[in-house]
């Protein structure tokens, strides 16, 4: 995703890098390539739905996956018509123009080494993906309406400038020379960020704290781990933009993190409470995934191991110890996805070397303060965030109540908000007919 | 003795078995049942097909008692299950012929007295 100093014709948005490479030309492999990565990537959002259904309880199933289900719909739809022009057309420092608004110049013709319309629509799942991340924080109790609303107007204002800012060659974190390879920042941290505003707006579940709540199907996490490390192939090689000897690298560091992440958790947890669980080992997956995004492509394959070990612990201890808080994040966005993507981040500034591509050396390469822009991309990222989302919310609450009653809260939100149920056994079940009923003695033809 | 039979609805069990624990009352059988008390009917949608369930997922809790801790229990279920709304669900106190302990064969007071 970023502009490598080797390939600056993938950065079409800057006119004055078009003057001095030769006109840019479609490369089929790479198309190929991206199309495949572009649906990995998709499938990440239903992945993350089965891993947030299966940890929340039976009641509020259906609303739990609807929240990320739903960000395919309305958040891919303010990316394409404006979202995408506010990141990547070319604008200040700050934000991208207008100039892409509504798909308008957005073709078939070439963006790096594929069609610009294809790296549209790369974008797009990521964006979808960010959207569905924050749900996490609000689970079982924020409704469905104001909290599309709610991620369909941050994918706007907060996700598209952010995006602008460290990966569009204006952006002013890009100009200071921040990595971060497929969106630890971007995605992540920023994510999370606004999943601990939401949290604390929204306030804490009325039952947490004084009972028990259990996730109700572990095998649903187990199975969304899994496909959301598939997807992160996508995510992650995919970033490179091309087919090419970065995308490996990339493709074989989100093995190898999570891979670490899992043996270092499940310890833990072996230690810790004598057994080694499912909803630990699912957990580290995602740890180690989140940690090794914005390395991906800037580090070796034994720097992603140590940056999977490294970025267990602070995750690990940061769910410990948000348990026993006030802090109702329900499903530890802030922990998962905040913490692993800050550790990330600043683990890309210490291991990542020219040598393996990235665009500037760090730490360990003799650049100790590559350390410190890392630093500093993190903090402004989460700060904007966190601070647009406690304004996006406080304005949605003064339009609609963002949380149901206290009775729909404890029937749960499936049938409150949906009028369905995950698990519905349909005894007692009266049909209902718009139309007039069948003639119970008519005659029903039958054809033998 | 009474058995105390009580039908409440599953989002008040843990206020219900709490209120129960303060009150002393030990030893009790706890079901999921379906059933119907006149309150409104959920209508859930399906694709084309619509639906209204008349039957509601309750959950049934019988405790058996001796006759000095039947007040106290029926007070503990309706400080724990009361929302106030129509669907709140009912107690029943049932006589009881006999009980008998399956551990000890003792018998009716003291089968239904917990172990210190």
């Amino acid at each position: 995703m970023r502009c490598l100093a080797a390939s600056l014709l993938l950065c079409a948005a800057a006119p004055a890098a078009a003057q001095t490479v030769p006109a840019p030309t479609l490369d089929p492999a790479a198309t190929a390539w991206m199309l495949v990565a572009t649906a990995l990537v998709l499938l990440m959002t239903p992945a993350l739905a089965f891993f947030y259904g299966g940890l929340v309880r039976s009641k509020n199933t259906l609303n739990t996956m609807m929240m990320s289900i739903g960000a395919m719909g309305s958040v891919a739809l303010a990316w394409t018509l404006l979202g995408y022009s506010l990141a990547f057309d070319s604008g200040n420092g700050f934000v991208g123009g207008l100039g892409f608004a509504g798909l308008r110049g957005v073709g078939l013709e070439p963006e790096g080494v594929i069609p610009h319309l294809l790296f549209m629509v790369y974008q797009a799942t990521f964006v979808v993906i960010t959207a569905a991340l924050v749900s996490g924080a609000v689970a079982e109790r924020m409704r469905f309406a104001p909290y599309l609303a709610f991620v369909t107007l941050w994918s706007v204002l907060v996700y598209a400038p952010v995006a602008h800012w460290v990966w569009d060659p204006d952006g002013w974190i890009f100009q200071l020379g921040a990595l971060d390879f497929a969106g630890g920042t971007v995605v992540h941290v920023n994510a999370a960020a606004a999943a601990l505003v939401a949290a604390l707006v929204v306030g804490p579940r009325r039952d947490w704290g004084r009972r028990a709540i259990l996730p109700h199907h572990v095998p649903f996490v187990l199975l969304g781990a899994g496909l959301l490390w598939v997807g992160w192939f996508g995510f992650n090689a995919g970033s490179a933009l091309a087919a090419n000897a970065t995308a490996a690298l990339a493709f074989t560091n989100t093995f190898l993190a999570p891979a670490a992440a899992l043996v270092v958790w499940t310890t833990l947890d072996a230690v810790r409470t004598g057994k080694p669980t499912a909803v630990g080992a699912a957990t580290g997956i995602v740890v180690g995934l989140v940690a090794v995004t914005p390395a991906a492509g800037h580090v070796g394959p034994l720097a992603a191991l140590a940056i999977g070990a490294i970025a267990t612990f602070p995750s690990y201890y940061g769910i410990v110890w948000r348990a026993r808080t006030r802090l109702d994040d329900a499903l530890d966005v802030v922990a998962a996805h905040g913490l692993a993507g800050i550790t990330g981040a600043l683990l890309t500034g210490v291991f990542a070397e020219r040598a393996w591509g990235a665009t500037a050396d760090g730490l360990l390469a003799g650049n100790p303060a590559q350390v410190g822009v890392q630093a500093l991309a993190l903090a402004a990222v989460a700060a904007y965030s966190a601070a647009v989302s406690f304004g996006l919310l406080k304005t949605i609450a003064l339009v609609t109540d963002l949380r149901p009653s206290a009775r729909d809260e404890g029937r749960g939100l499936d049938l409150t908000e949906h009028g369905e149920e995950a698990y519905a056994q349909g005894e007692g079940a009266i049909l209902v007919l718009d139309g007039p009923p069948h003639p119970v003695s008519a005659p029903v033809p039958v054809i033998a | 003795m009474k058995l105390v039979v009580a039908v409440i609805r599953p989002e008040r069990l843990a206020e219900t078995l709490q209120a129960l624990y303060h009150a002393d009352v030990r030893g009790m059988t706890v079901s999921r049942v379906q059933g119907h008390g006149g309150e409104t009917e959920t209508v859930e949608t399906y694709r084309g097909t619509t639906v209204k369930m008349e039957l509601t997922d309750k959950i049934r809790i019988e405790i058996g008692v001796s006759d000095a801790f039947v007040e106290a229990t029926i007070a503990a279920v309706l400080a724990g299950a009361r929302t106030g709304e129509v669907g709140d669900g009912k107690v029943f106190v049932l006589p009881v012929q006999r009980v008998v302990r399956i551990r000890t064969g003792e018998t009716d007071g003291a089968a239904v007295t917990p172990v210190e």
